[in-house]
């Protein structure tokens, strides 16, 4: 282990000694460091997640009731597709990404990610990628107004916005897939001797399984918007029938790779979940094995299911039908994965600290989002429900309270670790109940809305959706003000936070409790000796060196 | 016996959720009877399983506490449990799957219908047309654009109203074939149980048959640019005897309408039929007063290209415009006559006085033989 240790080491390390720790702004700009590159990228996905979110008040407010009162209806639409893009590629990937970066060497007693160098690329990319759609507002003609979904023909007919919304999606889709590399290599290669595969951290089975996912389709998506771009500028007609092209493979390509980027959103999450019950449970997770069996088979089924997506495409009953199964096939694996949440909690000796009341939020969500999935997934029902409100209301039960929630509870289990420092308990429990009630306030109401028959994407509607609608728009409000509640603590608590010991949740037994807190600048510089027990749990350590 | 009691009950406690609007409207087509029905079992599936698995996670929290002393037992496995939970879940979703199958296979047998009507989505508007009768018309929001923008009042059916419903007979099988112009719109009226995507290149179809007398309303469902939100489908189920009247009326009109390509019209008429094309298809973009919304659409009212420029003008309109994606073609949209009278009208009104006359058969023309 030694010789691959100084292998990995960045050049500057054997230079200046492994104590160097560059200053300024080239820290930031040159970071190799797995822990400073975490931080980028979670400081980044903070930045625009807020960024998405005013966004969706926008359009909140323009939904607050009947009429057009703030925008035109064109870009109300830019509004809808902006928020859609920048929360899945600016906020919710970037931040799982981050916090890989962040925990999972530490985790598996790794030195540092196995690419420091080309760890500093996939974040450096995003910044870039993020202007150039703010920009898009700008242009002539506005920023994409087709839907995050960017169908063909419609995103054929926009203006450069779209441009440059296809350019940020190619450097995105780089950025993700070169962060994939890194975690797939840093995990299999780097883990701490005794650390076979199925004693690894859930996390990081989550975050290798994510990897390949992304690794696996987001070049779909690069495809499918260059033949987008194809289109516009180079006289292809992949989607224009009057070419002899079809608007629906647009449709089946882009899905190809949406319905496994849902589980991209969705499987970090049952990762740092499956770490946050079992610790403050105080007991195992239960079920390793079947986790890992669940979170793969999960992986494997978001293949073959992307056609629950057009169920109103006119596809034939036969494919119907073998979509529909396939669809409600993945019930399973993911009852088991709650199943299993429960299984740990139950005969547990539990606190309700923040991370796991966010945990726990997330499960009680994340189900019903999961329920209104199985109802979608019948496509005699969803024929009906396509496209309304009622599908807004489920997807963000899956990753608002999917994806958000848990990432919620990471930082506020992990800030202790990362900062040195302890998080304020109060204002932590009070943004949790408080994003609870509001979020509820905001999507729960979506449900009646979609199955009354409001379409999503409208800027305007009947006076019988007005009352629901208000609902929804009060409750976003108040849940957007709640988040300045938890950037207040994190920033207060940065600096002014008490101390935290090494190990500040009692039932926390996994590798990276056992470093120094806040966690060394360079992380086990020579491999950790140690016994992990089941479920990645470190049951003794044997004096291994680190900093 | 129970079992059925027991259905009965919980249809009753439906109907009831049904009339406080957060359920499927009520259905008037058997389909949408069924995919009701098959929504209410998954709710109570669904709703009967979050209950019990929350259930016993509020038991655990409420009793395994460490603040309530609580100490924790270390086992985390049990092959019997895993299998059991995994199994059982299955179950229940074959016991969905199977009603759901049978209903789809009912939702996609179109065969045998009586009556076929062909509906094309346009940007912003729907066209049906009657093949085997000879019946044909745009449907266009009949909403006032002052009541969008909060000027006038909204009546109930606000956004959910057009100039021209489809009408139907009722008791009949009724086929819709899709398609679209432009983009890929989607044709959704709820009660009808019928959501079908009109796909620009392709034809889709469809079918309901409705039992009940009535107006149905739904919109347009899938994001279509600047006025998905105001593509409204309304459907008038009209008694056998009625429909046919209706139709006879419609043929009747329709041979009165033919009209003569080569007709001269005189300016005040080509003004009093301009002035419906243009309310009816241009005045949500440039406005009634031709002022246009600084910033994102034109103004037509003293603009070089409605003073001025003739042939740019006409081009624009037929062809749309290469920098503004929201200027649809209109060519595809509107007859030489309605072209002819939109542009003679926003050359003569407001602070326009040019005294063009625009003829249809410069439209015509320039069109270059390609209508």
């Amino acid at each position: 282990m030694t010789a691959i240790d100084t292998a990995l080491q960045p050049a500057h390390d054997t230079a200046h000694g492994h104590h160097a720790k560059p200053s300024g702004i080239t820290r930031w700009l040159f970071a190799t460091n797995h822990k400073d590159i975490g931080s980028l990228y979670l400081w980044f996905a903070f930045s625009m997640f807020i960024f998405g979110g005013v966004l969706a008040l926008c359009i909140r407010a323009e939904l607050f009731r009947p009429g057009l009162q703030f925008w035109q209806p064109e870009l109300f639409n830019q509004f809808t597709t902006l928020h859609g893009l920048i929360m899945v590629f600016g906020a919710i990937m970037p931040a799982f990404t981050g916090l890989a970066n962040w925990m999972l060497p530490l985790m598996i007693g790794a030195p540092d990610m196995a690419f420091a160098r080309m760890n500093n690329w996939s974040f450096w990319l995003l910044p870039p990628a993020a202007l150039l759609l703010l920009i898009s507002f700008a242009v002539p003609g506005g920023a994409a107004a087709a839907g995050w979904t960017l169908y063909a023909p419609l995103s054929t007919q926009m203006g450069m916005g779209m441009d440059l919304t296809i350019f940020a999606i190619h450097i995105m889709g780089v950025s993700s897939i070169m962060g994939s590399i890194n975690i797939i290599v840093t995990i299999l290669n780097l883990r701490a001797p005794g650390m076979t595969m199925m004693r690894m951290p859930m996390f990081a089975w989550a975050s290798l399984i994510t990897a390949y996912l992304i690794i696996a389709v987001m070049p779909v998506l690069a495809g499918v918007v260059t033949m987008v771009l194809t289109d516009r500028h180079f006289g292809t007609h992949f989607f224009n029938a009057a070419g002899g092209g079809d608007p629906v493979l647009y449709q089946h390509i882009f899905w190809f790779f949406g319905h496994p980027e849902v589980y991209i959103m969705a499987l970090p999450a049952f990762g740092i979940v499956s770490h946050i019950i079992p610790t403050f449970s105080r007991k195992p997770l239960f079920g390793y094995t079947s986790m890992v069996y669940a979170t793969s088979s999960i992986a494997i089924l978001s293949f073959m299911v992307w056609a629950h997506h057009m169920f109103t495409t006119g596809m034939p009953a036969t494919a119907q039908l073998f979509f529909m199964y396939a669809t409600m096939l993945i019930a399973v694996p993911t009852g088991v994965k709650v199943f299993n949440w429960i299984g740990t909690m139950w005969q547990g000796s539990m606190s309700f600290e923040t991370p796991m009341l966010f945990a726990i939020g997330f499960i009680c969500l994340f189900t019903v989002g999961g329920l209104s999935g199985v109802t979608l997934s019948i496509a005699a029902i969803d024929i009906q429900l396509q496209d309304t409100y009622y599908v807004v209301a489920h997807f963000h039960y899956v990753l608002v309270a999917g994806a958000l929630f848990s990432l919620f509870a990471a930082v506020y289990y992990w800030f202790p670790k990362m900062t040195g420092r302890m998080y304020s308990e109060f204002w932590g429990k009070f943004h949790f109940w408080w994003s609870l009630l509001w979020f509820n306030v905001t999507f729960f109401p979506m449900h009646f809305l979609g199955l009354a028959g409001m379409p999503r994407r409208i800027p305007d509607y009947n006076m019988q959706f007005t009352d629901f609608n208000t609902m929804a728009s009060v409750g976003a409000f108040c849940f957007g003000l709640g988040q300045l509640i938890f950037f207040a603590n994190m920033l207060h608590s940065l600096r002014h936070g008490r101390p935290a010991a090494a190990k500040p949740w009692e039932g926390a037994d996994t590798l990276e409790w056992q470093i120094a807190t806040p966690a060394p600048y360079h992380s086990f510089v020579e491999a950790p000796d140690l016994e992990v027990g089941e479920n990645g749990r470190i049951d003794a350590m044997h004096g291994g060196k680190h900093h | 016996m129970a079992s059925r009691r027991v259905l009965l009950l919980l249809t009753g406690w439906s109907s009831a959720v049904l009339a406080a609007g957060v359920n499927l409207p009520p259905p008037v087509t058997g389909v949408a009877q069924d995919i009701y029905d098959l929504h209410m079992l998954l709710l109570y599936i669904t709703g009967g399983i979050f209950v019990l698995v929350f259930g016993v996670m509020f038991w655990a929290i409420l009793r395994h506490r460490k603040s309530a002393g609580h100490q924790a037992k270390h086992f985390h496995e049990n092959t019997t449990v895993e299998i059991i939970w995994t199994l059982i879940p299955l179950l229940i979703l074959v016991a969905m799957a199977w009603p759901a199958t049978r209903l789809i296979l009912q939702q996609k047998s179109s065969a045998g219908a009586e009556l076929t009507i062909k509906v094309t989505g346009y940007q912003w508007k729907w066209h049906y047309d009657y093949l085997d009768d000879g019946v044909a018309f745009m449907s266009h929001l009949a909403t006032p654009q002052s009541a969008i923008h909060q000027v006038a009042d909204r009546g109930e059916h606000y956004l959910l109203e057009v100039d021209q419903p489809l009408v139907v007979p009722t008791g009949t099988k009724v086929r819709l074939l899709l398609t679209a112009n432009d983009v890929i719109h989607a044709w959704w009226v709820p009660q009808l149980g019928v959501k079908q995507d009109a796909i620009p290149g392709f034809v889709r179809d469809v079918w309901f048959k409705v039992d009940r007398p009535g107006t149905y309303r739904g919109q347009c469902a899938e994001l279509c640019g600047k006025d998905h939100g105001f593509m409204p489908i309304v459907v008038e189920a009209r008694a056998p005897a009625d429909y046919q009247a209706w139709l006879a009326a419609r043929q009747k009109t329709a041979a009165a309408n033919l009209e003569d390509p080569n007709k001269v019209w005189p300016l005040a008429e080509l003004m009093a039929r301009g002035e419906k094309v243009y309310t009816q298809n241009c005045v949500a973009c440039h406005q009634a007063n031709g002022k246009g919304i600084p910033g994102a659409f034109p103004a037509l009212d003293g603009s070089a290209m409605a003073t001025k420029d003739k042939p740019g003008h006409i081009d624009i309109v037929l062809n749309g415009s290469k920098k503004n994606a929201a200027m649809a073609a209109w060519g595809k949209q509107l007859s030489d006559t309605d072209i002819a009278a939109v542009i003679t009208y926003e050359r003569n009104a407001w602070g326009n006085h040019t005294g063009d006359v625009v003829q249809p058969k410069d439209i015509k023309a320039a069109r270059g033989g390609k209508a």
